[in-house]
C-alpha cells in the first residue's frame, strides 16, 4: 500500500517534471541560446493549453470546441497557435533590450490572460473547460493511465531535447550564440540579427505551447488559474538558472531538481500544525525565491554550466590554411 | 457632465496619483541603478501592510500611520539592496532584474505568511462624499490622494533642484560616467534613491488599498501601468514619471467612458490592458518617453 502510493506519487512528480522540463528547454532556446528575456512564459503556456483543449474536447455549448480531434493533432495545434502568437509578439518586441522585452512580454501575457478570463464564448471564462481527453486513453484504465501518460510526456521531452541539442550544435545555433554574446560583431559578420531572434522566439513559444497542451490533457480540466503568471513563469526561470542556462541537459536537470524540491516541501509542510498548513504554499514560494538569490550569487552558471561546442572545421580547412 | 466628473474624472485622477507615486521610484531606480525593478509593486504592498499593522494597534485615520509603512518599506528596500542586489552590481544588470523577480516573490510570500492571503480592509467607516458646487459629489479619499500627490510633487521638485543630494541624483541619472568622474558620492545617491522610491511606494500602496482593499497582489497588479508611466515620462525623470502616471491613469479610466453612443468605449474588464498596450506601443515607437529620458 505504502509502496504503490509512493510509486504513483513518483509518476505524477515525473509527469509534471517533464512538462516543466519542456518549458525549461523552451526558455533555454530563448534565453540560454538567444539571450531573449521572455517573462511571459505563462501566456504562451496558456495559449497552448486552451488550443489543445478546444481542438480535442467534444462539443459543448459553453465554449468554442467540439472538434473531438486526436490529442497529437491538438498538441500540433497548440504548437502552431502558440508559435504564431510568439511570432506576432517577436515581430513587435524582439528589437527591445532585455529589461524592456521583459516588461513587454509580461504585458502581453497579462493581456492573453484577460482574454482567457473574459471571452467566455471561447474559453468558458473562469468556469473553465472540463473532460479534456488523454492520449492513448484506450490502452489502459484506472491509475495505469498515468504511467502511459508519463511515457508520452517524456517521449516528447526526448524529441524536443534531441531537436534543441541539434539546434545548439548547428551553424544556426552558433550564429545565435554569437548574436547573444556580441550583437555588433555578429551583425558585422553579416548575420541577420532580427531574423535569428524572431526564429528563436517562435521556436521557444511553440514548445511552451506543447507544454501547455500536455498539462491540459494531464489534468483534464483547464481554468484561467492554470496560467497564473507567477507560478509558471517564475518557477521556469528558477529552474533554468539553477540547472545552467545555455545547456539543454542542465535545463532538464534544473526542471527536475527544482520541481522535486518544490514537491518535497509539500510533504514537509503537510506535517506542520494546521494553523500553518494553510500557509504552506507561501513558505514554499518564499524558499524558492530565496533559492534563486543563492543561485544568482553563488552558482551563477548552474548545475551543468554552458559548454560551447568546439568549432568543427571542414576537412580541407587546415590544408587551405597552409597556403 | 456631473456623471463624468464623479465616476470617471476623479477616480482617474486618483488612480493616476497612485501610479505617479509608484512610478517615481521605478523611474529613479531604472535611471540610477540601471535596472527594471520588478519588485517595486510588491514594495508598495509591503508599505500597505505596514500601515495596516499599525492601524490594528492604533485606531486613528490610516493616513496618519503612513510613516510606519514608509519606515517598513525603506528598511526592506535598503536590506534587499544590500544583500541581494549589491552583490550582483558588477554583472550585467539582467542578473539584478532576475533577482528582483525573485524578491517580488519573497515579499509577496512573506506578506501572505504573516497576514494571510485574504483581502483586508481599513476600518474607516462610511464617509459621505463632499459636494462641490452643488453638483459634483467627490469621495474624500479621492481628494486626499490627489492633494497629497500634488504636495509630494512640489516637495520632490524642491528636493531635486534645491538640495545637494537631489542635484547629485539628477546628475547620476543624466550621465552616470560624468557624475562618477566629478566625484559624486554614488553610494549616497543609491541610498537616497531607495529611500525616496520606497517611501513614495508606501504612500501609493496605502492609497490604493484605501481605494479598494489590501491584498497580497495589490502592488503586482499595479506594476505594469507604473512601468508604462515611468517610460512615458522618460526613464530617470521623476517629474516625467509623475506626469506619466496621471496620463496612464486617465487613459485607463477614461477608456471605459461612453464617448460614442451609450456603451463603454472599451469594456471595463479590459481596462488594465489599456496601460499594457500603451506601454508596448511606447517601447516600440518612443522608448525615450515624452520628456526625453535616457534610453537604456
Amino acid at each position: 500500500m505504502e509502496f504503490t502510493g509512493l510509486f504513483f506519487y513518483l509518476v505524477s512528480l515525473l509527469i509534471l517534471g517533464g512538462i516543466y522540463a519542456l518549458l525549461c528547454l523552451a526558455l533555454n532556446i530563448q534565453w540560454g541560446m538567444g539571450g531573449l528575456f521572455n517573462a511571459g512564459i505563462a501566456g504562451f503556456f496558456g495559449v497552448g493549453a486552451y488550443t489543445s483543449a478546444i481542438l480535442t474536447t467534444a462539443a459543448s455549448g459553453k465554449h468554442l470546441g467540439g472538434f473531438s480531434m486526436p490529442v497529437p493533432i491538438g498538441l500540433v495545434g497548440a504548437a502552431v497557435v502558440a508559435g504564431l502568437t510568439g511570432w506576432a509578439v517577436a515581430k513587435i518586441c524582439v528589437r527591445l533590450k532585455s529589461d524592456y522585452l521583459a516588461m513587454a512580454s509580461i504585458g502581453i501575457a497579462e493581456i492573453l490572460r484577460l482574454v482567457i478570463v473574459n471571452e467566455s464564448w471561447l474559453t468558458n471564462g473562469s468556469l473553465g473547460m472540463s473532460r479534456i481527453p488523454r492520449p492513448l486513453a484506450d490502452l489502459t484504465t484506472g491509475r495505469m493511465a498515468d504511467v502511459v501518460f508519463l511515457g508520452f510526456v517524456w517521449l516528447i521531452v526526448l524529441l524536443v531535447f534531441l531537436a534543441s541539442s541539434r539546434l545548439y550544435d548547428s551553424p544556426w545555433g552558433r550564429s545565435l550564440r554569437a548574436i547573444r554574446d556580441n550583437e555588433a560583431s555578429a551583425s558585422a559578420a553579416g548575420k541577420d540579427v532580427e531574423k535569428f531572434r524572431i526564429q528563436t522566439f517562435v521556436i521557444g513559444c511553440a514548445v511552451m505551447g506543447i507544454a501547455g497542451g500536455l498539462s491540459a490533457h494531464y489534468f483534464r480540466f483547464l481554468s484561467p488559474t492554470a496560467t497564473d503568471p507567477l507560478l509558471v513563469t517564475f518557477l521556469v526561470w528558477v529552474m533554468l538558472m539553477a540547472g545552467g542556462s545555455g545547456n539543454n541537459k542542465g535545463a532538464i536537470l534544473g526542471a527536475l531538481a527544482i520541481w522535486t524540491i518544490w514537491s518535497a516541501t509539500e510533504i514537509f509542510t503537510n506535517r506542520l500544525p494546521p494553523e500553518w498548513a494553510t500557509r504552506s504554499s507561501f513558505i514554499r514560494m518564499l524558499l524558492v525565491g530565496l533559492l534563486l538569490q543563492v543561485v544568482l550569487q553563488r552558482f551563477r552558471s548552474g548545475l551543468i554550466p554552458e559548454k560551447s561546442p568546439p568549432v568543427r572545421f571542414e576537412e580541407e580547412e587546415p590544408e587551405r590554411l597552409k597556403h | 457632465m456631473s456623471e463624468f466628473v464623479n465616476f470617471y474624472l476623479f477616480p482617474a485622477l486618483t488612480i493616476g496619483s497612485i501610479y505617479a507615486l509608484g512610478a517615481v521610484g521605478i523611474s529613479m531606480i531604472f535611471g540610477i541603478l540601471r535596472f527594471a525593478h520588478f519588485a517595486h509593486g510588491d514594495l508598495m504592498t509591503v508599505g500597505t501592510y505596514g500601515v495596516l499593522a499599525a492601524a490594528a494597534l492604533m485606531p486613528v485615520n490610516p493616513l496618519l500611520l503612513i510613516p510606519f509603512g514608509m519606515a517598513l518599506t525603506i528598511f526592506s528596500a535598503l536590506f534587499v539592496d544590500r544583500f541581494f542586489y549589491r552583490p550582483l552590481r558588477a554583472l550585467p544588470t539582467i542578473y539584478t532584474v532576475i533577482a528582483s523577480f525573485g524578491i517580488a516573490l519573497v515579499f509577496r510570500s512573506l506578506i501572505q505568511l504573516i497576514w494571510g492571503a485574504e483581502n483586508q480592509i481599513f476600518s474607516t467607516g462610511v464617509r459621505p462624499p463632499l459636494v462641490l458646487f452643488d453638483t459634483f459629489r467627490v469621495s474624500v479619499l479621492h481628494l486626499q490622494a490627489i492633494v497629497a500627490t500634488a504636495i509630494i510633487a512640489v516637495l520632490l521638485h524642491f528636493f531635486l533642484t534645491a538640495t545637494k543630494t537631489g542635484r547629485s541624483m539628477r546628475a547620476v541619472a543624466d550621465d552616470p560616467e560624468l557624475a562618477e568622474v566629478s566625484g559624486l558620492d554614488t553610494a549616497k545617491v543609491v541610498r537616497w534613491t531607495w529611500i525616496i522610491g520606497a517611501a513614495l511606494a508606501a504612500v501609493a500602496g496605502t492609497f490604493a488599498a484605501l481605494n479598494t482593499s489590501a491584498h497580497p497582489n495589490l502592488g503586482w497588479n499595479l506594476l505594469l501601468p507604473m512601468f508604462a508611466a515611468a517610460i512615458l515620462g522618460g526613464i530617470g525623470k521623476p517629474m516625467g514619471a509623475m506626469a506619466g502616471g496621471f496620463i496612464i491613469g486617465m487613459a485607463e479610466e477614461l477608456s471605459s467612458y461612453h464617448w460614442i453612443g451609450d456603451s463603454a468605449l472599451i469594456s471595463p474588464s479590459y481596462k488594465t490592458a489599456v496601460a499594457f498596450v500603451i506601454m508596448i506601443v511606447l517601447l516600440i515607437f518612443r522608448p525615450q518617453g515624452l520628456f526625453k529620458g535616457r534610453l537604456l
